[in-house]
């Protein structure tokens, strides 16, 4: 070995040294981030790849500005030791340092380069998640290959229309696993935010545009505590913007058309006498704005409830049963303050639902699922 | 609180602050005024942290607390924090360039009536109806949908005091530019004078969107206006970028200053000039000039494509490059010199390590697809805590302690001031740290109550825990206020014996004119100089003893915001009430003759003479 490459081999050292270096701390990083939060929610636990960039670049930018608050506490602690008054003397008059053009130098063209280093992959990934020209892609037979979904975001609920599929259902959106998904955003009355935090960032709801974008989810969702993954509305809507939750069930592609195919041939059916009571009640008081077929499309005035029994809660953020069922019917206002959906009084003779007819109602209710 | 004022009755001190043109009562005022807000935002904050102690709480309402959160953020921004650095900028910059009053001392008394009057009409709407519910930032959808009379207090109430802002600042750009001492060069401004130029250069322009929002907001809610309902062919994103192209320079409306603040004390405490002073004043001049050009880094999730993201991705990021090479600045400036950890000291030093973490986490914001994830996220409620706070609170309760001998001539309590400054301390960073976490484990901002069992319950919990200690904190300090005004014990001038610009040189009590005779300015800080070079009198003089021309007092000022106020009211209830339009007129009538009052009468002021003025020693 002569001395040349001695030298290379020492810097190729060093280099992998300064790049496992690196590697720990993310290491590190990743592993005290990913304890905090839990899987279904959280933004350190991506469950796709929208959301992996996004927390890489959390990982990126963490590190680099935990690099600068060591350098800045290394100098601080170090002058606060050396030149407390006690120390230096009480009557000492330091020396007036005017400054000094090298320091400037080096504290400007260090946090421009590792400003760079930042700024790349923020830049491609700024152009790679706003990337949406594979929505509208189709096969020979001329269907989309894509999944989009028609987000609308209401007071305090949300719709999620397929389009090309011919399916509308709410506050629950079905998605299928290791595709990219695309999304049509907009709200139909104030300002919403539609945000996955599990599977990536969010992108508003706003009142005059459809904005656009898509998001990837690995596994099925099966798995998780509640076998969904939260989803909330980001933007202050209103008295009740904190309850305006939503889940996200994510489903294999066989699954997911099968759940189609499903959806879009289930009629709703009454069994058993109390549902049927419960029915007739549903087809005087409630129908007017709840649809309880998921085959069409979007514009409903209430939440589509052809899934409701397949659903994880009632009213988007409450346990999900009968008990909590029968409570919202009956006093929308105080569980969801500000929510669009009459009092009881409104639709029942000005009185509120009887016990009888709110177990036909919740008996009704919880039987209409497109799962079974 | 000066012996003169004692001797007076109350109604003699009252009248005399109500007409009062002097900077140095006005900034008193302004302190008074933004601290009685603060507290109230305080409070609103208390309220907050109590309801999110615990899951599912039930203390406040969900309407209710958006009503609380929207209050404490406006009344912070615009009623507190602001106000109470007015105060500090009007108190301190004049005789930090040796003039004897703003340039417009009348407009200067306008622009406190008009603030106070401007916040006194929003926080009626806690007894009028309700407050403002749609958050500070009252995006327009949310805001026009808003029932009852809250948002239209917000609008008429920020418009008061925004116009009261908007005269402020421009008063200080033309005393700055056009009432320096002799020999008192751009470059040799202190840079407390220096910021208070820049944040008014940044009113300045960035005023005016807020001013036309608002204008917006108002015709659209009580005048039938359609500029945001899109319904009718409006657009709401429009509100997003008047609210934003003003909100953002509004930060550094308010760190600006606090960067003067923390560079004054800086100097003083580490006996050592202030290191880099070029670079200060250029970092300074940049920052302002960059923080028009990121508004939109509020706006990345709204919808606004990859290339108008991108590019204000990496603007953003540039504005950390001029903020850093402020704090090694500052490190440079400790470095080598003689520190003493006095109370304003700690909140210098304790501002460092907080503002440099909440910097730092801008700047993860700035990178747009992460901002996807940290936008409207608790992450977001820890950032901007972290520099508001850690930033410009710090620097007001530094400011408090510094400037408290310059302005009453007493010495608050150093030792009642560190349990404050630790109460705080600990409170601050115990409420928002981690608050990070919060968001990044996907909890929105906003939200009344959050369920249990998402994983934060016991962070909400240790955040309500420190604000408690905040409190606590700021308890103390009104208690130390409280004594050390009692007490009234004189100290002089040069308290802090380390003083290094003109303010510290006057003799105390400040006399009314400041400055018997104009000085002579040789240098960056120029008591420092004449101190070295064993001048007792601290002061080099420009002119001879010499008459003095000073302005009346006023009461027109006073009179013109009543007008505001009522038209205000009138304004309000437009098409609700029978008597709106006559107030509304009223009102306008009331201001516009007294305009004319001011115009048509000759006021020219008074002189004192010089022989007068030989027989004052000093102070008085």
């Amino acid at each position: 070995m002569n001395t040349t490459m001695k030298e290379g081999f020492n810097l190729a050292m060093m280099k992998g040294l300064k790049k496992w270096r690196l590697f720990s701390l993310l290491a590190a990083l990743t592993i005290f981030l990913s304890g905090c939060g839990e899987e279904y929610l959280s933004t350190l636990t991506p469950a796709g790849q929208v959301g992996r960039d996004q927390f890489n670049l959390l990982l990126l930018s963490t590190a680099i500005m935990t690099l600068v608050v060591i350098v800045v506490v290394i100098i601080y602690v170090l002058a606060l030791v050396k030149f407390r008054r006690k120390k230096v003397g009480e009557n000492v008059i330091p020396k007036q340092v005017e400054g000094s053009h090298t320091l400037e130098v080096i504290w400007t063209v260090i946090p421009i380069l590792l400003l760079i280093v930042l700024a790349i992959p923020t830049v491609i990934y700024t152009y790679k998640h706003a990337d949406v020209s594979a929505m509208d892609h189709v096969d020979a037979d001329g269907n989309k290959t894509a999944v989009t979904v028609n987000v609308t975001a209401k007071l305090y609920w949300w719709e999620f229309e397929y389009p090309d599929l011919g399916v509308v259902t709410a506050q629950e959106l079905v998605v299928p696993t290791g595709e990219k998904v695309y999304f049509n955003l907009k709200a139909a009355d104030v300002k919403h935010s539609f945000w996955i935090p599990a599977a990536g960032g969010k992108l508003d709801t706003n009142v005059e545009n459809v904005n656009q974008f898509y998001l990837e989810f690995d596994k099925e969702s099966a798995g998780l505590k509640d076998g969904v993954f939260y989803g909330k509305c980001a933007e202050l809507c209103g008295p009740s913007h904190a309850l305006m939750d939503f889940k996200v069930k994510t489903l294999n592609r066989t699954d997911f058309n099968a759940w189609v195919e499903s959806a879009k041939t289930t009629e709703a059916v009454a069994e058993g006498d109390l549902a049927t009571q419960g029915e007739e009640i549903f087809n005087t008081s409630c129908i007017a704005c709840h649809a309880t077929s998921a085959a069409g499309s979007a514009g409903g005035v209430g939440p589509n409830l052809a899934a409701f029994g397949d659903r994880n809660r009632v009213a988007g953020f409450m346990e999900h049963t009968e008990e909590n069922l029968k409570n919202w019917i009956n006093d929308p206002q105080s569980y969801k303050p500000g929510n669009l959906m009459p009092q009881p009084e409104q639709l029942n003779n000005g009185e509120k639902f009887s016990d009888e007819q709110l177990d036909a109602l919740a008996e009704y209710l919880m039987g209409l699922s497109i799962e079974k | 609180m000066s012996s003169i004022a004692q001797k007076k009755g109350f109604g003699a001190t009252l009248w005399d602050y109500l007409t009062t043109v002097d900077h140095k009562k006005i900034a008193v005022m302004y302190l008074i005024a933004g601290g009685l807000f603060f507290v109230i935002g305080g409070i609103e904050a208390m309220l907050i942290r109590i309801q999110l102690a615990k899951p599912d709480n039930d203390f406040v309402s969900a309407g209710l607390f958006n009503e609380i959160i929207t209050m404490h953020g406006t009344t912070m921004i615009f009623l507190a924090a602001m106000p109470i650095l007015f105060g500090f900028m009007n108190a301190v910059m004049p005789l930090q360039i040796g003039a004897r009053d703003v340039a417009f001392p009348f407009l200067n008394s306008l622009g406190f009536w008009l603030f106070l009057f401007g916040g006194i009409f929003l926080n009626l709407s806690w007894f009028m109806g309700g407050a403002p519910d749609a958050g500070w930032t009252s995006y327009a959808s949310l805001s026009l949908a808003s029932p009852g009379h809250g948002i239209d207090f917000y609008a008429i109430g920020l418009q008061i005091a925004g116009a009261g802002t908007y005269i402020g600042g421009i008063n200080f750009l033309v005393t700055i530019i056009n009432m320096r001492a002799p020999g008192m060069t751009y470059m040799r401004m202190p840079l407390m004078t220096w910021t208070t130029f820049v944040a008014s250069a940044l009113i300045l322009f960035a005023f005016p969107p807020l001013t036309i929002g608002l204008f917006f907001l108002i015709l659209d809610r009580m005048f039938g206006g359609n500029f945001f309902d899109h319904t009718m062919g409006g657009n709401t994103i429009i509100w997003e970028h008047l609210f934003w192209i003003f909100g953002h320079p509004e930060v550094y409306i308010l760190i600006l200053p606090a960067f003067g603040i923390f560079s004054e004390i800086f100097a003083i405490f580490a006996r050592k000039r202030l290191f880099g002073y070029s670079s200060m004043v250029f970092a300074t001049v940049l920052i302002g000039f960059l923080g028009f050009m990121v508004w939109a880094h509020h706006m990345f999730t709204v919808g606004l494509g990859p290339t108008a993201n991108a590019i204000f991705a990496v603007a953003t990021m540039a504005i950390a490059v001029p903020t850093g090479m402020k704090i090694f600045n500052w490190l440079l400036t400790i470095w080598g010199g003689s520190i003493k950890v006095t109370v304003p000291m700690l909140y210098a030093l304790a501002f460092i390590p907080s503002f440099v973490a909440g910097g730092v986490t801008g700047v993860m914001q700035g990178a747009a697809p992460l901002d996807y994830q940290l936008h409207d996220s608790y992450f977001i409620v820890a950032h901007f805590h972290y520099v508001i706070v850690g930033g410009v609170v710090l620097a007001i309760l530094a400011a408090l302690h510094l400037y408290w001998p310059l302005m009453f001539n007493q010495m608050l309590s150093e030792k009642l001031g560190k349990w404050t400054f630790w109460f705080f301390f600990i409170g601050f960073h115990m409420t928002f740290f981690i608050q990070h976490f919060l968001g990044l484990m996907g909890m929105p901002r906003r939200v009344f109550t959050f369920g249990a069992d998402q994983g934060w319950d016991l962070f909400n919990l240790i955040s309500s825990v420190g604000a408690f200690f905040m409190a606590a904190g700021v308890i103390i300090l009104v208690v130390n206020i409280i004594i050390t005004a009692v007490k009234n014990v004189p100290v002089g001038n040069d308290p802090w014996e380390d003083g290094r610009t003109l303010e510290w040189a006057i003799p105390q009590p400040v006399p009314f004119y400041n400055f018997k005779q104009t000085p002579l300015v040789r240098g960056l800080d120029t008591f420092w100089i004449e101190k070295q070079e064993g001048n007792k009198e601290g002061m080099t003089y420009a002119e001879p003893l010499s008459d003095i021309h000073m302005p009346n007092n006023s009461f027109i000022p006073f009179m013109m915001t009543v007008g505001l106020f009522i038209a205000g009211f009138g304004a309000l209830y437009n098409g609700e009430k029978e008597w709106a339009v006559p107030v509304l007129v009223l009102g306008l009538a009331i201001t516009v003759a007294s305009m004319a009052v001011r115009s048509v009468k000759d006021d020219h002021g008074f002189h004192i003479h010089k022989e007068d003025l030989m027989n004052e020693k000093g102070g008085k």
